[in-house]
């Protein structure tokens, strides 16, 4: 056997699966979108009919709030991370990316343990001011739980953004005058706006679609994701389902695309 | 004096962030010991829950181990190779596939489980069989496998290697097992621990694509913090942790390991 014929022989798998498992369905899915009672208007529908819109704007205002908070968050505990050595750092690092890997079933609960009923946060206010303060199946709670799972996985792009900065550049703006807010502002923070563009399209993107969170908390809260899976298994209603989702990977995919565009490095979510 | 204050804010902020992240956990661990969380931990400490999840849950707890290792090895027969050719081949269309087999990071799951469903679904007996699952796990899998292996063909000069061990008169596929695997070894370690952590946690798409019968670990956790008392769910969810965090352990271990070198 040739080599060249030998290295298609090593991609077929990957081509089988991935047309017979993905591409196939993923056609099929957009076919069924087109295929209910308004036909291909019902990709329209997501902005269109007043109540999938209302979804849409709280979904992405909901994510783009995670994003924004998150991206703040990292910043300031990266940066710190990254440019002090004290005792307990790695143990520190160690804790805010391990959660890296839990699904979004088990964040939600972790919420509901802070927040629910029988949490943390209302234990303590009913002890200090008497009141329980109860808030994990609302849409704070949620935005609570995407924060818990954006946080790690920023952090370690901030971090290694931080440890790629040019610490003569900081030094010589220093020198010339400039005030330490003046040096973040101007020299810190625009060198970091790759890493920033970067983990802000992937936390947007997975808020978008997180649906184990919202599954596990969002008892009333009207996100994409529960959107669609309510009109496919409740309403079985397949076509406005199949079109929702498509809209969905859709924006997901965008977002990440022209994150990469823009930043020129590879970006990629995660579950 | 300024910069103390300074470093002190941030640390305490730091701090602050890892609380809200561990406070949870801890939460959740002590939970699933304690015999009765609202009396708190005075109430005494059993495993009485971890018993009960184990009675109730354990055959989630055995197929997700079981379709966890099943993706795993699709994942290494199919991507394996397939990092191997798209790295040899490169090109257009080598950059077009791994676009293309990438999607599954974008795409949320809930969707495509909603396509493999439009289109599967109708075959009985494969639509109520774990297989069904399995296949949504290799998808989704599988772009890690193969971004982890192809990381590595690239800082390893396979092509050189590769020439060498033809000049010798190695077959193609000899080449390949005794000379391209070992020396993608790293890479594949890093995407197995990689794939078999996410097919172990995955809920996104396993709650679209699992039945009555066919039940994961995750789908039993969201099924006991909807109808289960909390030290029943908190101790279902300390069974999951114990088996996560040695994977995210050993992946952080690897990735020190690599970033040392």
């Amino acid at each position: 056997m040739s080599h060249r014929s030998f290295v298609w022989l090593c991609l077929l798998p990957l081509a089988v699966v991935t047309a017979a498992f993905f591409l196939l369905p993923m056609a099929r899915l957009v076919v069924v979108g087109a295929e209910g009672p308004q036909g291909l208007a019902g990709y329209l529908a997501i902005l269109t009919e007043p109540r999938y819109r209302a979804t849409l704007i709280n979904t992405v205002v909901l994510s783009a709030a995670t994003t924004i908070v998150t991206l703040a968050v990292a910043t300031i505990a990266g940066m710190f991370l990254q440019r002090h050595r004290f005792p307990g750092r790695t143990v520190l690092i160690a804790m805010l990316t391990f959660p890296l890997a839990f699904p979004g079933v088990v964040v939600g609960f972790l919420i509901i343990l802070l927040a629910g009923r029988q949490g943390l946060i209302g234990d303590i206010s009913s002890h200090m001011f008497g009141e329980k303060v109860v808030f994990a199946y609302s849409i704070y709670g949620l935005f609570l739980g995407y924060l818990y799972f954006s946080i790690p996985r920023v952090i370690l792009t901030i971090m290694a953004a931080v440890q790629k900065l040019d610490v003569g550049l900081e030094e010589a703006a220093r020198s010339l005058g400039a005030s330490p807010w003046a040096v973040q502002r101007d020299v810190v923070l625009p060198a970091l706006a790759p890493a920033f563009v970067a983990s802000g399209a992937i936390a947007f993107a997975t808020a978008m679609g997180a649906f184990g969170t919202a599954f596990t908390l969002a008892t009333n809260i009207d996100v994409l994701p529960m959107l669609i899976y309510t009109e496919f298994t409740l309403a079985a209603n397949f076509a406005t389902s199949a079109a929702l989702s498509v809209g969905l990977g859709v924006i997901a995919w965008a977002i990440l695309a022209l994150a990469r565009s823009l930043s020129g490095s590879a970006v990629a979510a995660a579950g | 004096m300024r910069d103390r204050l300074i470093f002190a804010g941030q640390l305490l902020f730091t701090i602050g962030v890892a609380a809200f992240l561990v406070v949870p956990v801890i939460l959740s661990i002590s939970a699933g010991v304690t015999v009765n969380y609202f009396r708190g931990i005075a109430s005494g400490v059993t495993l009485q829950w971890v018993a009960q999840v184990w009675n109730l849950y354990y055959d989630t707890i055995l197929l997700s181990f079981l379709i966890a290792f099943a993706t795993l090895l699709v994942a290494l027969a199919v991507g394996v190779p397939a990092a191997y050719a798209l790295h040899t081949r490169g090109g257009r269309l080598s950059r077009l596939i791994e676009e293309c087999i990438t999607l599954p990071i974008a795409i949320p799951g809930l969707a495509i489980a909603l396509a493999l469903l439009l289109t599967y679904g109708g075959f009985r007996s494969f639509r109520a069989s774990w297989l069904f699952i399995l296949t949504g796990h290799v998808i989704f899998t599988m772009p890690f496998m193969v971004r982890s292996v192809m990381a590595v063909f690239a800082t390893v000069d396979v092509k050189t290697l590769d020439e060498g061990a033809a000049s010798l008169g190695a077959s193609p596929a000899r080449r390949f097992l005794d000379v391209i695997v070992p020396n993608a070894a790293p890479g594949i370690l890093a995407g197995a621990l990689m794939v078999v952590t996410l097919s172990l946690g995955e809920f996104n798409l396993t709650w679209m694509l699992h039945t009555p019968l066919t039940k994961t670990l995750p789908i039993g956790l969201a099924d006991s913090y909807a109808s289960m008392r909390l030290e029943v769910a908190s101790a279902y969810t300390l069974i999951f942790f114990i088996m996560i965090i040695p994977l995210l352990v050993a992946m952080q271990m690897l990735a020190d390991q690599g970033t040392r070198k």
